[in-house]
């Protein structure tokens, strides 16, 4: 029998504000447990939140970039549930009015786009961290996440398969990093989404029952869990059961889903509009201030460097698929004039670094002054291009300029004319039989003498003078 | 010289003629405090930090505030930063606070002393003050009767004289209920005209401090001293404050008095009714005229409140889970069980019996009939009186169908019988509207209260037809007799 998938994604995108949604405490992640705490996030008696605008500002824009309706006017719900992570037993969201409604994200696959549209997006808390296995008898509660202001997009379910999944939350993450919304980091928790499955047979209407996987927070658990869990469904059906409509976990440690205990999802929430907050609005002129700052997106972006920097479509595109290597790039472009040869080495030398660090530009030793030096360098000639590799190399290690290690390592080019000739000379009076063959007609040797060429002047001989003057000697 | 049963304007004027010291007061009202220890008004005294502030303010001896080296009481509902806050109740018998509210900041920040913190019913729910974890309060009129609730604590401590002024919260009538069978005047402001931070919350939507004192004047000088924006309340108003003092001696000549038809006086005690009709007849040798006035949905009140203020305090009242602070109980398993006991054991009866209603109101299934429907209900309500102030000034009523009863002959069979008690006063709260309560005589030796409910922001004109009403009548003068209580 063949069936189909249908899967929605709720992705949680934490905004990146300095402080938190309903309180003046850091953000900051990574500090100790509960010192970005204050005493709303803590839900102390008698204490009340009240807004942090620039929460609404990176909503707006996001709302903006997937061209949706923007609620000017904000109404926030308490979700209530009781759990130890959640100081105020209520979580403040957005239920009847999200400021985000509507819109739609392409995403790229092999062949083709594809557009999925958004049903909403609305801005609510996070809470905080339960520790269950650090203390023995004992679990510990974190609160400095308790109040980060979130941002939770629900996709209409249009999405087909765990591939689509990947490329939806890809297209997700570069957005909400091109827009400066959201660091998108997926280790840290920043960018993680709930996922909706369900199973039809091919060309049924009705949707199957779905199963909802909670939290997955990386590319290779969403395709990995969608992959078990869709496998689980057909199987469940092709053994004539039911799925069952649960929450379930996937745990990476054995590639599988199963269900929550009851208990952590049995609720009847209770939403009710949050008495402690008038609604907010958000003026037209806020509006309009939002349009006006909005940042370049990544189809803008490869458009401008095909017609400024005569990119082609294709580097173009490589270079815009991630913002902070289209920031280096637009950086180092500044101080340089060989746009091209900066792209090559973007997508080849310094892309292939990267991706044996598993690091991003932006946190490696890397400047985009170093790089534009480096090109600057190869493109005058100070060095050639297999001698910036080599820089290249100390340059990932040391953070060093490319100036200071051809000064320190003494490897400036030699294209002096005189001086590669002399060097030539020793050469062809050092090899005269290898001079004769070559002259009888076995022309591959020429390489041979580049090489002795470049070994003699430790590869600082510019190649392009080395070929033209050895090819007037050995005539 | 005994200061006791003396206003805030009289103690300025000792203050300020040297005839007594701040320090003087404050001890005078300590010892008044410990001489009355039996009516049970104080959960928490601050007698160290309280008479080190006097002693500072007689140093200081620069201030020109009215309030400068007053003593009050504050409401145990109020968070002090460094002074117990219990809410009376035994979830937070422990919880000292790291914050003041800005209602008592500002109180504190005008040069007053605050002396203690008085008892209430527990999380303010009650009309009796029998629902505090600390025990009853006695009406100081009558030994054995009900203060009033849930404001009973402070009302009791001004109508005792133990301080001439205190705070309170007003919820559904907390503050003009407690007042009333005091004998004493207190007022309910606007919703949002004094700040809810660092009041620990009942019904956010309901909720709203004011002062009780022995006069309409003092009452305006606490209220000058607490109200304003405040950046941490979002529902505190952002609009400038007047002197409430400025106006408060204008002529009531044209004023217009209007009467709820359908609050049928005719069926309530006729004692009751008598007070009533001769302060009808005051104000209209006063110059003032009164219309009956129709509020159709008025009489939906009570059944809207105890689906609003149940809902928001099952969702108020959900921090409280032993969790970070509060009472935790002690062998609890695992962490629902921790819920459980902490919450079972920590809460009142009443608390629980309003969690429930509460839970059950906003349950799915039931939100529409209850809290959705109460909400519409209660726009009902405001366009009701939005109608009526566009031909009237102040709307009169008693302020409690009957005088302060017996501690436990209300309500311990039936709640609701104790909840029909706010009947009068409810409206002015789901309709965010000020309104006072003045001793208007008394019936069988105990007080009767006459509220005046105000207009939006009007809290000017209510505390003007009262203190014009109380320069025309001395029952807010009378003092009760106290010896039972030494």
């Amino acid at each position: 029998m063949s069936w189909e998938t249908v899967i929605g994604l709720e992705t949680h995108v934490q905004l990146s504000t300095k402080t938190k949604l309903f309180s003046r405490a850091s953000t900051a992640f990574g500090a100790s447990p509960n010192t970005n705490v204050n005493l709303i996030d803590c839900g102390l008696p008698g204490v009340l939140p009240s807004v942090n605008k620039e929460a609404f500002y990176k909503a707006i824009r996001f709302g903006m970039a997937i061209d949706a309706q923007i609620n000017q006017t904000s109404i926030f719900d308490r979700k209530n549930y009781f759990y130890a992570d959640l100081p105020k037993g209520y979580q403040i969201t957005q239920m009847d009015l999200p400021i985000v409604l509507g819109g739609s994200i392409d995403i790229q696959l092999e062949e083709s786009i594809k557009t999925i549209n958004i049903t909403r997006a609305h801005l609510e808390e996070d809470a905080g961290k339960s520790i269950h296995d650090e203390y023995d008898g004992f679990s510990a509660i974190d609160l400095n996440r308790a109040g980060t202001p979130l941002l939770e997009i629900v996709s209409e379910p249009e999405i087909s398969d765990a591939k689509e999944a990947v490329a939806y939350m890809k297209a997700m993450h570069q957005l909400v990093t091109y827009l400066d919304v959201s660091d998108g980091n997926m280790a840290q928790g920043s960018l993680r989404c709930d996922a909706n499955v369900s199973i039809r047979k091919k060309g049924e209407k009705e949707l199957g029952t779905r199963t909802e996987i909670k939290n997955i927070n990386s590319f290779k658990f969403i395709e990995k869990a969608i992959n078990f869990e869709i496998k689980r469904q057909i199987k469940l059906l092709e053994n004539g059961e039911k799925v069952t409509q649960e929450t379930r976990l996937y745990d990476s440690s054995k590639d599988e889903t199963r269900p929550m205990r009851s208990k952590e999802f049995a609720n009847d929430y209770r939403y009710f509009p949050e008495p402690d907050l008038l609604p907010v609005v958000i003026s037209d002129e806020e509006i309009q201030k939002i349009r006006n700052e909005f940042p370049e997106l990544p189809k803008e972006k490869e458009a401008r460097y095909q017609d400024k920097f005569g990119l082609s479509a294709y580097d173009s595109q490589i270079i815009s698929s991630s913002k902070s290597m289209a920031d280096f790039f637009d950086a180092a472009a500044e101080k340089i004039e060989n746009y091209s040869l900066l792209s090559n080495w973007l997508i080849g030398e310094i892309s292939a670094y990267l991706n044996k660090e598993q690091i991003e530009i932006h946190k490696s030793k890397l400047t985009s002054d170093n790089v534009a030096m480096l090109i600057n360098r190869i493109d005058d000639q100070t060095i050639s291009g297999k001698i910036g590799k080599s820089i290249f190399e100390e340059m990932c290690l040391s953070g060093s300029t490319p100036d200071e290690i051809i000064e320190s390592q003494g490897l400036k080019q030699i294209s002096d004319d005189g001086a590669i000739e002399e060097i030539i000379m020793t050469v062809i009076s050092e090899n005269p039989s290898q001079v004769k063959a070559y002259l009888d007609g076995k022309d591959k040797l020429f390489g041979f003498f580049v090489g002795q060429v470049m070994k003699l002047t430790e590869g600082k001989a510019n190649p392009t003078a080395v070929n033209s003057i050895l090819k007037d000697k050995l005539k | 010289m005994s200061v006791q049963f003396k206003s805030i304007t009289e103690l300025r004027a000792m203050l300020d003629d040297k005839l007594i010291s701040a320090s003087e007061l404050t001890e005078e009202s300590f010892q008044l405090a410990k001489k009355y220890k039996e009516l049970n008004c104080f959960v928490t005294m601050n007698e160290e930090l309280g008479k080190k502030n006097a002693n500072t303010i007689d140093l200081d001896n620069k201030s020109n505030s009215m309030l400068a080296g007053i003593p009050l009481a504050q409401k145990d509902l109020f968070c002090t930063e460094g002074l117990r806050t219990t809410c009376s109740s035994k979830i937070l018998a422990n919880f000292i606070p790291p914050y003041s509210a800005t209602a008592v900041k500002k109180l504190e920040d005008a040069g007053s002393i605050t002396i203690g913190k008085t008892n209430m019913d527990e999380f303010a729910m009650g009309s009796s003050n029998e629902t505090s974890f600390f025990g009853n309060v006695h009406n100081p009129w009558k030994k054995g009767y009900v203060p009033g609730g849930s404001s009973g604590g402070s009302a009791a401590a001004v109508c005792a004289g133990i301080v001439p002024a205190a705070t309170g919260t007003d919820t559904g009538g907390s503050i003009r209920q407690p007042a009333a069978h005091c004998g004493i005047t207190g007022l309910k402001p606007t919703y949002g005209r004094v700040s809810r931070w660092g009041m620990i919350a009942f019904a956010s939507s309901l909720d709203q401090a004011g002062p009780l004192a022995r006069t309409a004047e003092d009452c305006a000088i606490l209220l000058n001293a607490m109200s304003g924006h405040d950046l941490k309340d979002t529902t505190s108003l952002n609009t400038s404050v007047p002197d409430f003092l400025e106006n408060i001696n204008q002529p009531l000549d044209g004023l217009k008095i209007g009467i709820i038809k359908e609050f049928n006086l005719g069926d309530l005690d006729i004692e009751v009714q008598a007070r009533f009709e001769d302060s009808k007849r005051t104000y209209e040798k006063l110059g003032a005229q009164f219309i009956e006035m129709s509020l159709p949905n008025i009489s939906a009140s009570v059944p809207t409140y105890y689906s609003i203020a149940p809902a928001e305090c099952s969702s108020n009242l959900s921090r409280f889970d032993g969790v970070r602070f509060g009472y935790r109980a002690e062998d609890a398993d695992n962490l629902n069980d921790l819920y459980i006991q902490s919450r079972s054991e920590g809460f009142g009866d009443e608390v629980k019996r309003r969690i429930l209603i509460g839970t059950y109101a906003l349950s799915a299934g039931y939100y529409d009939a209850y809290y959705k429907k109460a909400q519409q209900v209660r726009r009902l309500i405001k366009n009701d009186f939005d109608n009526v102030f566009k031909s009237v000034d102040i709307l009169m009523t008693p302020t409690s169908p009957n005088t302060a009863f017996k501690f436990g002959s209300k309500g311990a069979q039936n709640p609701v019988e104790l909840y029909l008690e706010d009947l009068f006063t409810i409206s002015s709260n789901l309709a965010g509207l000020p309104a006072i309560s003045i001793p208007h005589g008394q019936v069988n030796s105990l007080p009767v209260g006459l509220q005046l409910i105000g207009n939006f922001l009007r809290e000017d004109q209510l505390l003007n037809a009262s203190h014009i009403f109380q320069q025309n009548s001395d029952f807010h003068l009378a003092q009760p007799n106290l010896e039972n209580f030494e």
